[in-house]
């Protein structure tokens, strides 16, 4: 009995490889069994807003990807020393300064798009997302792993949100980018929906995709 | 006059769920019961009042450009704001915690009511995003506290109204796939169509 547990554990140390396909899956799970919008409801707060165009929804995803990587793995990192007693704490001010320094950055480089992305990049901090990760998976689990599964996250936080943008500058502006994909079809006048440029257009959509999405995985909510 | 239409507003038309998608993780978690979607409506408000003015004092006593120059004239060009994230969400959190150790003590009923979700306020966007507008938009203090109230009730008014009509829809039959989530989107949808006749109002 004991040398059949002793050789297990040995079997095991063979260094796992680094993409290994337990680790696979940390990554691709999120994009759409486990996805952190359609099935763990989470970080729909501060995005949605952001979705009316493309472009400042892409630096937003980049951003918040970003910012879950980074806190995942400096938490992972920490585990060991943070108390139980203040660890949201401990938590919310590791977001909040990496959060102050995708601001700065945005501000030094891209000071159109920080205009245009105004207070939600500052809301990246409550992104529910950040500390349900935190939460759930850094402070119980290795550096590696933990970074795998906040790109996973971030991945498949960022494909609903472009999804979502997607439908709402077509149908509501016509564009993509910013690009007039109407007219160079050759299509002069496309009714445009203003709904879908209201923050209504995207309630809709979400909701819509949720849908979709949810059919797709099976997955049911009680 | 002026005061009471930015409390109009910010109840009505720049409605925290419905113009904003601010709360939207515990407004679509906690909206399953009328009562504790009141409970969390009014600790959510208690917050906001308190955490909005703080905030806004420590952004203009000693975050703002040139705001530490009272204490000593070489400190005149220090620029603080690059901080303001981390105090507001220091703010927040404390203040959540003076809050919930209040109620713990004053009122263990309504304390044990709410139980949970009390400390889950800490990380609630609306509360964050309303510092963070008050700073954007450059408020007086006055404004700030009206702001805050408004702000709070009106994510209150969405909740409670959003938990009522999910109580009345467990009695229906919803496809599979749009269970839960994917119609309380739908929900919040039309709800925010009926918001969006407040528009234009001017008292």
């Amino acid at each position: 009995m004991s040398t059949q547990t002793i050789e297990k554990a040995v079997e095991k140390k063979p260094a796992e490889t680094v993409f290994s396909k337990r680790r696979k899956k940390f990554v691709i799970d999120p994009l759409s069994d486990d996805n952190p919008i359609t099935v763990q409801v989470l970080g729909i707060c501060s995005a949605l807003a952001v979705t009316t165009q493309m472009k400042p929804t892409l630096t937003m995803a980049i951003s918040v990807t970003l910012v879950i990587v980074f806190s995942n793995l400096l938490i992972s990192m920490m585990r060991s020393l943070i108390p139980g007693r203040v660890r949201i704490i401990v938590q919310l001010a590791l977001v909040a300064t990496l959060v102050t320094l995708v601001s700065e950055v945005l501000k030094a480089y891209q000071y159109d798009m920080y205009k245009e992305l105004s207070v939600f990049v500052g809301l990246i901090i409550t992104n529910c997302i950040v500390m349900g990760r935190l939460e759930a998976f850094a402070m119980a689990n290795k550096p590696w792993d933990s970074v795998l599964d906040g790109l996973g996250n971030g991945l498949g936080y960022s494909w609903i949100l472009m999804a979502v943008a997607f439908f709402r500058e077509i149908l509501g502006s016509g564009k993509l980018f910013g690009w007039p994909l109407f007219e160079a079809m050759g299509i002069e006048h496309f009714p445009t929906n203003g709904l879908m440029v209201t923050p209504v257009g995207a309630f809709f959509i979400l909701g819509l995709i949720i849908w979709v999405q949810r059919t797709k995985t099976g997955y049911v909510e009680h | 006059m002026e005061l009471f239409n930015l409390g109009i507003k910010s109840i009505f038309i720049d409605n925290m769920v419905f113009a904003y998608f601010l709360g939207m993780c515990s407004y679509l978690a906690v909206s399953k019961k009328v009562n504790t979607a009141i409970g969390l409506g009014m600790a959510v408000t208690f917050v906001l009042i308190i955490t909005v003015p703080t905030n806004w004092l420590l952004t203009e006593y000693v975050l703002k450009e040139g705001a530490l120059a009272r204490f000593s004239p070489s400190l005149a060009t220090v620029d603080l704001t690059f901080l303001s994230f981390i105090m507001y969400i220091a703010v927040i959190a404390a203040m959540v915690q003076l809050v919930e150790m209040i109620i713990e003590k004053f009122s263990p009923a309504l304390y044990g009511s709410l139980g949970i979700f009390l400390p889950l306020i800490a990380v609630n966007c609306a509360i964050l995003g309303a510092s963070l507008w008050m700073a954007e938009r450059d408020y007086t203090l006055a404004e700030a506290t009206v702001f805050g109230f408004g702000s709070g009730i009106g994510w209150m008014l969405a909740i409670v109204a959003l938990a009522a009509i999910r109580e009345k829809l467990k009695y229906s039959d919803v496809p599979n796939g749009l269970k839960g989530l994917g119609l309380t989107m739908l929900l919040t949808g039309l709800m925010g169509i009926a918001f969006m006749s407040f528009m234009g109002i001017q008292l």
